[in-house]
């Protein structure tokens, strides 16, 4: 881990126009991602998290705020000079399928990303390589002559990742990238990114709903809610000491494999939906469904402060929320086995 | 890390690696129908081609000796009242059929897929211009369109093939525009974007293969269509001007003596159908072999389709009305 960081955010903000209406899908999003690290973002379904992936890869132009990638401030490089970047930033996207040509073999896809950043030489060494990549990935080299619609889910994925790497990047934005497989490979293909990660050094934004995984893969998880970090703690201590009610709620809503009758937490589902974007309650934006919401919640909108070392929540009465959380996160987890090998 | 290990290689379960293209045609194959269009389809070919070479007189000829003679081994097809060979007629009206149906939906063709293209890529204001203009096209009834282009420019081959063509582009245009517009903020472009390609390489390699197949059977649609829309000009006087012969023509001409010289019907009407059919086969079939994942969701029944198609409405231009 160096000193410099890999990543800046600073106050990164991205509206969308919906019919004359401003959507606020991240608003002022700040972190530092260290060479080697793994962030992870978790929230619901429309809490902006798969947007913010986008914009710091400038897949989407940032509205307000700047990236910084390798010191470099990513809205400064020319449509040119962003293309050749790309070889260093990457993406991972939750449908491999979608993702992939339908037209191309699964080797011509995966020599396309290198013969679009010209290079791995000549045409025979592009295919050589190609075959190094689909075996670390854990395919056959006869898979690059396969259509992508004639692989399983998990070897989409497994794919999608080979493309990915070829280009030899230090950052790989993970969106979702288990989400639309099987349990069982699910965990083949989480150990196949830590094995890359450990190998190759490289920096990860993993985007996930299962809180789990997240545990799991990241050093440092932003929680986001409406577009917005509510929470931001080292992996382990988000877990243990949940802060704000809403993760506190996220972590009571997540399945669990059957355990022992005296660890178990009840599940409760997450009361009521998240608002719209279009128009965010005021105050604090989670009041509606909060448990703890005070008058206050109502009028005045929480900042993110430290609740406790290296530990960020924008709740006012973050302090009392971690009392009364969720207590025994050390059982929390997709399953025994991921927490276990862990 | 001892509970998890991850396989180290998985099978692929395609010992075979097949092209495209063949595995198209294994399914065409499979579709008895459609094979037996495709082998009508290149015989009215290869007449077109070959016909005025082959053909026993001249379309022009006529002989009031003969006129009216039932069908003989002189005049297998018959003679009309005014002597021309039935036979020869009908070749020569493979000619006609060939150049103006693969011509005229070639040309509607090509302005769609300019106007779809453009709209699609541009949005804004060219794609609403665009796509209002094929709204009044969609409202505006095709055949009347053609009836004053023919009046305007004349009965001959090129303007009767202009006539065809020109209110016919809307349903290309529709669908190219649609299918560019479908993918342009998808994943796979985004991906393609995400590794840097430039907006040239996306439309090359990710784009445009991912178009032809559907633009190819909206074609194999488009020319039986066509064909329909040239006989039924023919059937209000205002198709090819005789003695270009036409199917259209000799069928509107026998429909008058259907009573005293039956065989002027028989033969061209026959053998018209015949070949519309054959198109529509093969148009069928090449929807299944091309695009097999169009049809999963809320797949028209092959016999509705061409139900549809036989009412003048084709499925595969978006319903464009004869």
């Amino acid at each position: 881990m160096s000193d410099e960081p890999i990543l800046k955010a600073e106050a990164v903000s991205k509206y969308f126009k919906v019919q004359g209406r401003t959507l606020r899908a991240v608003e002022r999003v700040s972190f530092e991602l260290g060479a080697g690290q793994t962030l992870g973002l978790v929230g619901e379904s429309g809490s902006g998290k798969s947007t913010l992936g986008r914009v710091v890869l400038r897949l989407l132009e940032a509205d307000e705020g700047k990236v910084v990638f390798q010191g470099q401030d990513l809205a400064k490089l020319s449509g040119r000079e962003l293309r050749l970047r790309r070889r260093d930033m990457q993406i991972i996207f939750q449908d491999p399928l979608a993702s992939l040509n339908p037209r191309m073999t699964v080797g011509a896809a995966i020599e396309d990303a290198m013969v679009v950043q010209k290079i791995g030489g000549s045409a025979a060494e592009r295919r050589q390589r190609t075959r190094e990549l689909l075996e670390r990935v854990g395919l056959p080299v006869s898979a690059a002559e396969a259509y992508p619609f004639e692989l399983s889910g998990g070897q989409q994925q497994r794919v999608g990742i080979a493309r990915a790497l070829s280009v030899g990047p230090k950052l790989v934005v993970c969106d979702e990238p288990i989400s639309a497989l099987d349990v069982s490979v699910q965990v083949q293909i989480i150990e196949l990114l830590r094995e890359l990660q450990k190998e190759l050094g490289i920096t990860y934004i993993f985007i996930s709903h299962n809180l789990g995984v997240v545990q799991l893969l990241s050093d440092t998880v932003l929680v986001l809610y409406l577009g917005e970090v509510v929470e931001r703690a080292s992996a382990e201590g988000l877990f243990q000491r949940p802060a704000h009610p809403y993760t506190q709620a996220l972590m009571r809503s997540v399945l669990k494999v059957p355990e022992a009758a005296e660890k178990r937490v009840p599940l409760v589902a997450l009361p009521g939906e998240i608002p719209s974007p279009l128009s965010p309650p005021a105050g604090c934006p989670y009041h509606p469904r909060c448990p703890l919401a005070a008058d206050r919640c109502r009028v005045e909108k929480p900042e993110l402060r430290m609740v406790s070392d290296g530990h960020m929540a924008a709740c006012h009465f973050a302090e009392e929320a971690a009392i009364g959380g969720v207590n025994g996160a050390a059982a929390f987890g997709a399953s025994p086995e991921l927490a276990a090998s862990s | 890390m001892a509970v998890i290990t991850a396989p180290g290689a998985i099978a692929v379960r395609t010992p075979r690696h097949h092209s495209q293209l063949w595995l198209a045609w294994r399914r065409y194959k499979r579709n008895k129908l459609a094979v037996t269009g495709a082998v009508v389809v290149l015989i009215f070919v290869v007449i077109g081609v070959i016909g005025p070479w082959v053909a026993p007189q001249n379309y022009a000829q006529a002989n009031f000796l003969y006129a009216n003679h039932a069908p003989s081994l002189r005049f297998p097809f018959g003679t009309d009242g005014l002597g021309h060979d039935m036979l020869s007629q009908v070749i020569w009206s493979f000619r006609n059929a060939l150049e103006i149906a693969f011509g005229a939906s070639l040309v509607s063709f090509l302005i769609g897929l300019a106007l779809g293209l453009w709209a699609g890529l541009r949005g804004g204001l060219a794609d609403m211009a665009v796509m209002r203009l094929v709204d009044f096209m969609f409202a505006f009834p095709n055949y009347f369109l053609s009836l004053f282009l023919v009046v305007a420019m004349g009965r001959s081959l090129l303007p009767i093939l202009l006539a065809i063509a020109i209110p016919g582009w809307a349903g290309y245009a529709r669908l190219v525009r649609g299918l560019v517009l479908g993918m342009r903020n998808g994943e796979m472009v985004e991906a393609a974007r995400a590794l840097g390609a430039t907006q040239r390489h996306i439309a090359r390699k990710y784009l445009l293969p991912n178009v032809t197949n559907s633009i190819f059977v909206a074609i194999a649609f488009g020319v039986p269509f066509d064909l329909l829309v040239m006989a039924s000009l023919s059937l209000v006087g205002l198709g090819l001007r005789p003695p270009l012969p036409s199917f259209g023509n000799m069928i509107a001409q026998a429909g008058a003596n259907v009573l005293g010289y039956p065989w002027l019907m028989y033969f061209p009407a026959a053998i018209f159908a015949v070949i519309l059919l054959a198109f529509l086969f093969v148009a069928d079939g090449l929807q299944e072999a091309l695009d097999p994942k169009a049809g999963e969701g809320g797949r028209v029944p092959r016999s509705r389709r061409l139900l549809q198609i036989a009412r003048g409405r084709s499925p595969a231009v978006g319903g464009a009305r004869l």
